[in-house]
């Protein structure tokens, strides 16, 4: 079975909250970043990044990062698709708001943390989620999130943005459906 | 695309699909090597063997750079200073290496199908660094990867690839991957070295002993070099006659398309197979092929690195 969480009118509700509660948190906008993680985080943060920006009134630069090299499952599980990763900036000095469609264990944020480091030294690293479904496995929170939700280990959680080729919607969906 | 494979041991059984992968994969991986910090972690705590039953400088250095790249340790294993000298078999050394606990074993062998018969037992991962006159997979990946660079891809490409081709896995190699993806192979050089019998490999293989039409046609050319150590009988009088009928100099490259690439697997002879005004020239990707064969090292590294969605498969 499949439920609507988020239907368009209501993303584009959530994306300019997100867009105003960054920049409400960081007034000081010269150095503010956003960097989406591959392939969900990517669109969003190119979406939060064109209200975001109007609201400061000057451009806000977004880049895109893949974790895949990063990650503590490489091993375990079949090589991982490796998508571009283009910032195109220097992260050093940055106040950098990591973007990603779904917060759920917490380990493609850690292998985040491990790639930004590599790159710079920003001066603050935040996150920025569409949605929050909990199951945490590493102690890392949020500091903008779009929207909560409990969910089972059963279940999974279908972001399809426009840019995707999706309809804009986010679903909770049975894993086995 | 899944990558499902253990072991890299042959470009010819790889499908059309594996060879796309494997090039999307190095391009991810060619950009990791512009970057400030040019280490990723992806192979943490894992181990490297460069098995070097016959000696190769550029291809092992290639590979411990891969490996390094990817955060693994590395160590190399050269039968001029090793046990082989004293008589253990190649299957021993290899259990010797798997008890150390080897991830990945890339073994050089003069013995066409070696690193086939070590895949039939390893518990680790096996790459063909090129056994004998069999196959270079990695050469020929980086070959092709060379090529979708410049051209966007191969489909239709009229390749000539020029030499010593009876001795050459990097030939072969180039062979496999370019039929694979649509291209069409001319081989040319001495009717010695290139037999007709290669026309039978597959009806988008044909051989020329015409020089001058076999450039001219190429969208790609690819030079060998005249492998003397591989050969057991004289193909040709002399270096300096095989120089004045084959080699490529000023007058040869006026032949070749201002749009084509001229390729050579190094090392160059220059004068031999090459003269240098064409090696140092506008048309030449010799250097960007090294660069290309650290990115495509550490795609074949890291594709077989990952868990097999079907166990063991292969």
């Amino acid at each position: 079975m499949s439920l609507v969480l988020l239907d368009p009118v209501a993303m584009g509700r959530v994306v300019g909250r997100m867009a105003h509660e960054i920049a409400e948190r960081n007034p000081d906008t010269s150095s503010l970043c956003l960097v989406g993680l591959q392939r969900g985080g990517v669109a969003l943060a190119h979406r939060i990044s064109e209200v975001l920006s109007e609201i400061v009134g000057h451009a806000i630069p977004v880049g895109a990062l893949d974790v895949s090299l990063y990650r503590d499952d490489l091993g375990r599980r079949v090589a991982p698709e490796i998508r571009p990763t283009e910032v195109p900036f220097d992260p050093t000095e940055r106040n950098i708001v990591l973007v990603d469609d779904v917060l759920f264990t917490g380990r493609t944020t850690r292998a985040a943390l491990d790639a930004l480091s590599d790159m710079g030294r920003p001066r603050r690293i935040q996150l920025a989620v569409l949605v929050d479904r909990g199951h945490r496995e590493l102690p890392i929170r949020a500091d903008f999130t779009g929207k909560t939700v409990a969910t089972t280990l059963k279940q999974t959680i279908r972001v399809r943005l426009l840019e995707d080729g999706g309809d804009d919607t986010v679903c909770v969906e049975d894993l086995n459906s | 695309m899944n990558w499902n494979r253990r072991h890299l041991l042959d470009v010819r059984s790889l499908s059309a699909d594996e060879l796309r992968l494997l090039l999307s994969t190095a391009k991810a991986f060619k950009a990791v090597s512009t970057r400030a910090i040019k280490k990723v972690p992806a192979l943490r705590g894992k181990t490297v063997v460069n098995l070097f039953v016959e000696p190769s400088t550029r291809t092992r250095i290639s590979f411990e750079l891969a490996a390094q790249r990817l955060s693994a340790d590395v160590i190399n294993f050269t039968a001029e200073a090793s046990s082989l000298k004293k008589g253990e078999t190649l299957k021993d050394t290899l259990r010797n290496l798997e008890a150390l606990n080897a991830d990945f074993v890339i073994l050089r062998h003069g013995a066409s199908g070696a690193a086939h018969y070590l895949a039939r037992f390893a518990r680790c991962h096996i790459i063909n660094a090129g056994d004998g006159a069999h196959e270079h997979p990695t050469q020929g990946l980086l070959d092709l990867f060379t090529i979708f660079e410049h051209k966007g891809g191969v489909e239709g490409l009229n390749v000539t690839i020029l030499g010593d081709i009876l001795y050459s896995r990097v030939a072969r190699s180039n062979i496999w991957a370019l039929l694979r993806l649509g291209a069409r192979v001319t081989l040319c050089g001495p009717s010695t070295l290139v037999p007709k019998v290669f026309e039978t490999l597959h009806p988008g293989v044909r051989v020329s002993w015409d020089l001058e039409s076999a450039l001219r046609d190429a969208d790609v050319v690819n030079l060998l070099r005249i492998q003397h150590e591989r050969q057991r009988v004289s193909a040709f009088p002399s270096i300096g006659e095989y120089a004045s009928l084959f080699g490529i100099n000023a007058t040869r490259a006026g032949w070749i398309r201002p749009d084509a690439l001229i390729m050579h697997p190094g090392p160059i002879n220059r004068g031999v197979e090459i003269e240098s005004s064409v090696a140092d020239g506008s048309q030449s990707v010799i250097l960007e092929q090294v660069t290309n064969g650290l990115a495509v090292r550490m795609a074949v590294l890291f594709l077989l690195n990952g868990g097999q969605s079907s166990e063991l498969a292969q």
